[in-house]
């Protein structure tokens, strides 16, 4: 779930019409002096990071005046804390707390439906109150369709002893808070606490608010970098990753690192799964042979070859692997061999020196086997595939025997082929094909044609051409199975190119130094 | 028997025309499920597999008669319309593959089936199927796959992740365990019908003898289960394994929604409680054809 800052929960509450504290969010000690002299007097300064018990580890501070609040804000900045480096502080009035409450809006499974819960203690966890002081609780199920009520909301409070005034208040906090999470897609939302102040109001003083994944394109004003939940902000890869994921509706891709900044004696792995289940048995296992997981990646759901393709590039593009393991559930519904293909390109671009096991197991499996297994024998490092009937347990030990026996061939890239002028080309929804004609004319298996997964091609006057118009190749007639380079480099005259860019990509691994 | 589906079913799909629509629309006739015919706004009067294409789902009730399940592949922003457009039009069981339906949707979606004594399987779900006789969604993915791959027989299986599904069906199948009825609830937090609802089908269900969960942390779904069995709804043996032993708290691995929330939902709590409610839990995936064969033998031991 994508988690906003507390800042950026509490604008959301404040334009619903909940009060918050006074105050902004700070990007450096001059605005921390700025907004604490706009504030007049005592402010707290509270570091933008997602960890708990901000307090006790020093990230929420007092300060008296603008002085001492650049001072002590100048002592946060840049430091790093759970992977987050603070670059924002939220800078608020002081204020007196009297009595502390607790308000959350969750959707819970068992009911289906989204339920309220209040509890007149704050400041601590939900579980707790309910376990230490079940009296202090209370739970409203919301009717998703007619939202939460007033009546409701007072009702709740009835039951847990508040009365008057205090329960008018509170009441259309809940009822706001309601509204707010809905009308944001709200996951979670969560004000802990709700304070009583000295001064006779009521307030918001912390908040915790995520929002569904697979809503945020609702809420582009919301400027959510990557729909999802990460204990640490986004490393480059994960970005450039995202882009992929989000510019290609085919099939699922996920990518997020795991660890970042091993060496090599760290025995880490790429990970390639398929499907959630599945991968989360297949990490269990490699892990269980005394391997970390540098990433978790899952291409599912019947993607095209190119999402394969570029998964298998961005996991290459992590420095220090041990080695390439991709398992799923073993048994796919999909068809394998174009994730076979996508892999074949990818190794074979990036001339692998780690060994790469590969659990191909489902729809197609035999084919797809031998695709992986035969295109990659040139190869410096060993590359296996492994079907249905192999588990998971065999393919970890498979992988381990290789990483540990070290094997490499000598085995130089040979030179790709150079393009002529005379060329064909076409662009496909992510890529571009290029037939260099050259070649094909002298290629005698027209393999590109026949191994076509979409039956697109032709031949006309003996070299390839669309069979259907460009505008339909582009819009995903080409379904990009790569069978026109990878089947052609083997078996025809290696005239067929497919570009299949990673923006930023390119660019990273020059940074980090992967050639 | 078998539960949900069965080859005289009258099925129709949503989103026909679309890429994986079709594709898996062949996979469903292929198998022998009952589909008759197909929707896609905008695309009334075609054919796809030589089934013709409605406008709307009432027009397509209109001239095919009753129809019992809709199969829903649209894009996941659309999910929701077309959920309660088969619901309005009478069809009692939805099921919904697409991945990434906003939550809030699916719960107005839940609100609507209860409404109108519907139900709905997903979203997110690789479908279900009931071996020899109807499939519905993409369970399979071939029919000639899924001939071979899952045999019939006497045991339930429900899982929480789509390729579990058929990896763990085809486990089963190949020593030598028929299945009633195979099922992906779905990957996401938040379902139509849970692991606990599939139970209390198989349950009912007089040709299912064994019930076999794959669990996932996250959710509250197995701990339901050990509540039906606690109390006495549930009484056929369950043999179950959870999935997610090592995630770590706090990381979700894309669809499978685990998603540790709270004291719910963790390995430890769904393996205990369901173990005292008297299930079997197995601690490694590879147990469960072994586990299942024990329980198997046990039943036919006391007849």
């Amino acid at each position: 779930m994508a988690r906003l800052h507390e800042y950026q929960g509490k604008e959301l509450l404040k334009s619903a019409g909940i009060p918050v504290p006074k105050g902004r969010v700070a990007e450096n000690t001059d605005e921390v002096r700025t907004v604490t002299e706009e504030l007049e007097g005592e402010v707290v300064l509270k570091a933008q990071v997602w960890t708990t018990g901000r307090f006790g580890k020093g990230l929420i501070q007092f300060a008296s005046d603008p002085d001492e609040a650049a001072q002590k804000a100048a002592g946060l900045f840049g430091k790093e804390v759970n992977n987050f480096t603070i670059n924002q502080i939220l800078v608020e009035k002081k204020i007196e707390i009297t009595t502390e409450y607790f308000a959350s809006l969750i959707i819970s499974d068992v009911e289906a439906a989204p339920v309220m819960i209040f509890s007149g203690m704050g400041g601590t966890g939900v579980e707790e109150i309910v376990k230490k002081h079940p009296d202090k609780v209370s739970f409203a199920t919301i009717d998703v369709i007619k939202g939460l009520k007033d009546f409701q909301a007072r009702n709740m409070l009835a039951q847990i002893g508040i009365s008057g005034k205090e329960q008018a208040k509170l009441a259309d906090i809940l009822v706001k808070l309601w509204e707010m999470a809905r009308a944001n897609d709200a996951r979670s939302a969560e004000i802990n606490p709700i304070v009583f102040t000295r001064d006779g109001q009521f307030l918001a003083a912390d908040c915790r608010i995520t929002i569904d994944d697979y809503a945020v394109y609702r809420h582009p004003e919301l400027n959510i970098e990557i729909a999802r939940e990460l204990n640490r902000p986004p490393s480059e890869l994960d970005r450039i990753a995202f882009q992929v994921e989000k510019n290609d509706y085919r099939g699922t891709f996920y990518f997020i690192q795991m660890a970042q900044g091993f060496d090599q004696n760290d025995n880490y792995v790429g990970f390639h799964g398929a499907g959630g289940g599945g991968s989360m048995m297949s990490m269990d296992a490699v892990q269980r042979k005394g391997y970390k997981i540098a990433n978790f990646c899952d291409t599912s759901g019947n993607p095209p070859a190119s999402k394969v393709y570029r998964a298998a590039k961005i996991i290459l593009s992590q420095k220090n692997i041990r080695g390439y393991f991709g398992s799923g559930s073993g048994v796919a519904s999909q068809e394998q061999f174009h994730s076979a293909r996508g892999l074949v390109k990818a190794f074979r671009e990036e001339w692998i020196n780690i060994p790469a096991v590969i659990r191909l197991g489902g729809n197609s499996e035999d084919l797809a086997v031998r695709i992986l297994t035969e295109y990659t024998r040139d190869l410096p490092a060993p590359v296996e595939g492994y079907k249905k009937d192999n588990s998971v347990e065999y393919c970890a030990e498979r992988f381990d025997a290789l990483v540990k026996k070290g094997s490499r061939k000598d085995s130089a890239k040979p030179e790709s082929p150079s393009l002529s002028g005379n060329i064909y080309s076409f662009e496909t929804l992510t890529g571009t094909v290029t037939y260099d004609y050259d070649r094909c004319l002298e290629c005698e298996s027209k393999i590109c044609v026949s191994k076509c997964v979409p039956q697109i091609l032709r031949l006309e006057n003996e070299g390839p051409v669309l069979n259907i118009t460009r505008e339909e190749a582009k819009k995903g007639k080409c379904t990009e199975c790569l069978a026109c380079e990878v089947e052609c480099y083997f078996h025809g005259n290696k005239g067929g190119h497919i570009d299949l860019p990673i923006k930023g990509l390119e660019e990273y691994r020059r940074k980090v130094g992967i050639a | 028997m078998s539960i949900l589906i069965d080859r005289n079913k009258k099925v129709i799909v949503q989103g026909i025309t679309g890429r994986e629509g079709m594709t898996r629309t062949k996979l469903m006739l292929d198998y022998g499920t009952t589909v008759l015919g197909g929707v896609t706004p905008g695309r009334g009067g075609q054919e796809v597999h030589g089934l013709s294409v409605f406008d709307t789902v009432r027009e397509a009730v209109d001239n095919l008669g009753k129809i019992d399940v809709s199969v829903i592949f649209v894009p996941a922003p659309l999910v929701k319309d077309a959920a309660l457009e088969a619901f309005d039009a009478g069809i009692t069981l939805a099921v919904l593959v697409p991945d990434r339906v906003p939550i809030y949707d699916v719960l107005e979606i839940h609100y609507d089936a209860r409404e109108k004594g519907a139900e709905f399987v997903g979203p997110n779900t690789l479908g279900l199927l009931s071996p020899g006789k109807a499939v519905l969604g993409m369970m399979g993915g071939r029919a000639k796959s899924a001939q071979e791959w899952f045999k019939p027989g006497n045991v339930g299986v429900t899982s929480r992740s789509g390729g579990m599904t058929s990896s763990l069906a085809y486990y089963l199948s190949k020593s030598g365990i028929g299945l009633s009825t195979i099922i992906h609830v779905g990957g996401d937090a938040l379902v139509g019908l849970p692991h606990p609802a599939v139970v209390k089908k198989f349950q009912e269900d007089p040709e299912t003898d064994v019930i076999v969960i794959f669990g996932e942390i996250g959710t509250s779904q197995e701990e339901m289960v050990a509540e039906l069995i606690a109390n006495g709804t549930v009484t056929k043996p369950v043999v179950a394994y959870i999935g997610g032993r090592a995630a770590q708290k706090g990381t979700r691995f894309s669809h499978a929604g685990a998603i540790i929330e709270g004291n719910r939902g963790t390995y430890e709590g769904k393996v205990s409680q369901l173990r005292e409610a008297g299930a079997h839990v197995v601690e490694e995936f590879q147990e469960i054809p072994s586990a299942t064969l024990d329980v198997l033998r046990n039943l036919s031991a006391k007849n």
